[in-house]
């Protein structure tokens, strides 16, 4: 009988998943997901291509907030970043969404390499400030470059398209934006079983130490930066083609707090956490929504109420989760998977 | 030649408010090393209370004033006390999102209970303008000017010569140090707070005798006065202060003579771009302590 959470060998110490049954239930669950367009109503299918693409700019900003330390207050600028290449590649050069995904992430990785120099003389809130700057920066540039994002007016974007294949409803979407969404979560679980992955933990935990260890400090920032930047790109492309048309106005500073939000509530450092924050933010409105809408027949000024109903929720939420469980709720689903696992003998 | 003074005078009345802002940025850094996003919230709300006070209480202005710098005082020190101080020693990225989201809870009650539109402000300054030399002056600028100047003086005087202020800054330079003095150290935390939420709110009320009405943008003001407080230096109050005003005289001279030619929203970006620059050549501000840090 199990009583405790060994690990006797490196092989089990680095596999991706813990036990037979543990992969079993991935696929499963992966398989469930990909059911999801068939039994979803078009509304519940918008929001779970939001969660997807939720999911992908959360991991995203883990790996750079949670893994290597380095707080960002700019995602939503990178995510236009993402975004904008989208509607540049699709919509003037035509270009196929194969190769439209990857390459808005690889310029959102740029964009993000040159904004994380700083963090070479730069950390803690020193960093977040410099991410912040960006973000105005970035924002002002959006309005401005009319030739490219279509000023304050905004651009449209064609749909995802490759040769004769359309993509154009969320449901068509789905099925490009689960594959990528998972497939870029098992890169991330990857990256944190090499040198590479393990450098941005060093750095996190203790910068000047790992740098007197070995690890190019400013490198691994730097790649770091670009690592996740790749990622937000990424989601914000998939947003892009989900929106059809963007303008400055859906990349406010309050997506930046938003998704550090996903992190902070799901869990710092962990990939099963970015999933868990970024699926409770993404449906925490749309459950109040619900909520205000049976209660609107009782309390009819609740619907005006709404946008700051739901703000005030998402800061308490994040106030109670900061004072109460600190470590998110990956830390308290582990809690509870190992109280089962180990039952009753959890020492 | 009139244009640029003008610029100046309006950029140096927002920078002042600036200033009062980067004071209470600074006082809570100072004490407990937190960077409060929250500051322009306090702010909001200070200029919205002094304006539902008179509004519906029918009191004059000037007692009004002083039950919303007492509401603001309460208020900081509520928020230390129950939100801050379990996050003792926890990562600087937890206490950033703590304050961010204390922002979203306060902007949600404002807007929950006065709404989203622009509420007009009593007219607090006699309205016809002052000739300095050439240039007419608005009342307001140079009330809230003289205001402004007034409490920098007496916070300055306060640090200096009064018995907290000096626990103010033995705390901030070393909490050990001040513990084993027999001061208290929660104590300061939380007056640190009060003091960030009167001088915040006090900008608010000027703020709204300005521009005459009072809205949800308000609040942009505590993001505005990051590069202020940068540029002077975290931990410095002097910092503070010229801070607030370089940066109000920079971001009206570049949005008035920059504006036409790229498009409007140069004032918004400006500081920022501003801010970059500094964090590139000298991070820790004109007046602030360099850290040097070990293992």
């Amino acid at each position: 009988m199990r009583c405790g959470d060994f690990r006797e060998t490196y092989a089990e110490d680095m596999a991706l998943f813990e036990t037979a049954f543990a992969r079993r239930a991935m696929f499963a669950f992966l398989a469930a997901m990909m059911a999801v367009p068939w039994v979803a109503s078009a509304f519940w299918l918008d929001v779970s291509l939001r969660v997807l693409i939720a999911v992908v700019a959360a991991t995203g900003l883990n790996i750079l907030t949670g893994f290597t330390g380095q707080i960002s207050l700019g995602n939503a600028a990178f995510l236009a970043v993402g975004a904008y290449s989208t509607a540049y590649l699709a919509g003037h050069w035509n270009l196929p969404f194969p190769l439209v995904i990857p390459a808005a992430g690889l310029i959102t990785a740029l964009v993000g390499m040159i904004f994380g120099v700083p963090s070479l003389r730069l950390k803690g809130l020193y960093l977040a400030v410099a991410t912040l700057a960006a973000h105005f920066v970035i924002e002002f540039v959006a309005s401005h470059w009319d030739s490219v994002t279509g000023g304050v007016n905004g651009i449209s974007i064609p749909a995802a398209k490759m040769g004769p294949l359309v993509l154009a409803s969320d449901r068509q979407l789905y099925f490009l934006a689960l594959p990528v969404a998972a497939g870029l979560l098992l890169f991330a679980r990857n990256l944190f079983r090499t040198k590479v992955g393990k450098a941005f933990v060093a750095i996190r935990d203790q910068d000047i130490s790992s740098e007197v260890m070995g690890v190019n400090v400013f490198r691994y920032k730097l790649l770091s930066f670009a690592v996740s930047s790749f990622y937000v790109g990424v989601a914000g492309s998939l947003l892009a083609y989900q929106a059809r048309i963007i303008s400055p106005e859906n990349f406010p500073i309050s997506v930046a707090i938003d998704q550090l939000g996903m992190i902070i509530i799901g869990g710092l450092g962990s990939l099963l956490g970015s999933v868990f924050g970024a699926v409770f933010i993404t449906l925490l409105p749309e459950l109040l929504r619900l909520v205000t809408g049976a209660l609107s027949t009782t309390f009819p000024e609740l619907t005006t109420l709404f946008a700051s109903v739901k703000m005030g929720v998402f800061g308490l939420a994040i106030v109670l989760f900061l004072i109460f469980e600190p470590d998110g709720m990956a830390a308290r689903w582990h809690h509870i998977k190992n109280y089962w696992k180990l039952y009753p003998f959890s020492y | 030649m009139e244009f640029f003074l003008q610029l100046m005078v309006s950029g140096l009345v927002i920078g002042s408010i600036y200033a009062l802002v980067g004071l209470g940025f600074v006082i809570i850094y100072k004490s407990s090393s937190i960077l409060n996003f929250a500051q322009g919230e306090f702010l909001m709300l200070g200029a919205y209370v002094c304006v539902a006070i008179v509004g519906t209480h029918k009191v004059p202005f000037v007692a009004a004033f002083l039950l919303t710098l007492v509401f603001s005082a309460l208020l900081g020190v509520l928020v230390e006390r129950v939100l801050l101080r379990p996050m003792i020693g926890e990562p600087v990225i937890s206490v950033i999102m703590l304050t961010l989201g204390l922002s979203s809870v306060l902007k949600a009650v404002v807007q929950g209970i006065w709404g989203t539109d622009t509420r007009p402000y009593p007219e607090i300054f006699p309205t016809t303008p002052v000739m300095i030399g050439p240039l007419p002056v608005s009342q307001g600028y140079l009330y809230s000017m003289a205001s402004v100047v007034v409490l920098l003086t007496l916070f300055s005087v306060f640090f200096k010569y009064s018995r907290a202020g000096i626990a103010m800054r033995a705390t901030a330079f070393s909490q050990q140090v001040a513990l084993s003095m027999g001061i208290s150290v929660k104590a300061i935390f939380a007056l640190a707070w009060s003091i960030a939420a009167v001088v915040s709110a006090v900008g608010g009320v000027l703020l709204g005798g300005i521009r005459g009405g009072v809205d949800g943008a308000f609040a942009l003001f505590g993001l505005k006065v990051i590069p202020v407080v940068i540029l002077g230096g975290l931990d410095s109050v002097l910092g503070a202060i010229v801070g607030g005003l370089v940066m109000g005289v920079l971001e009206n001279l570049s949005g008035g003579y920059l504006d036409p030619l790229v498009g409007g929203g140069v004032k918004e970006v400006a500081p920022f771009i501003a801010l970059v620059a500094i964090l590139a050549v000298k991070p820790y501000g004109l007046f602030g302590k360099v850290k040097i840090e070990r293992v």
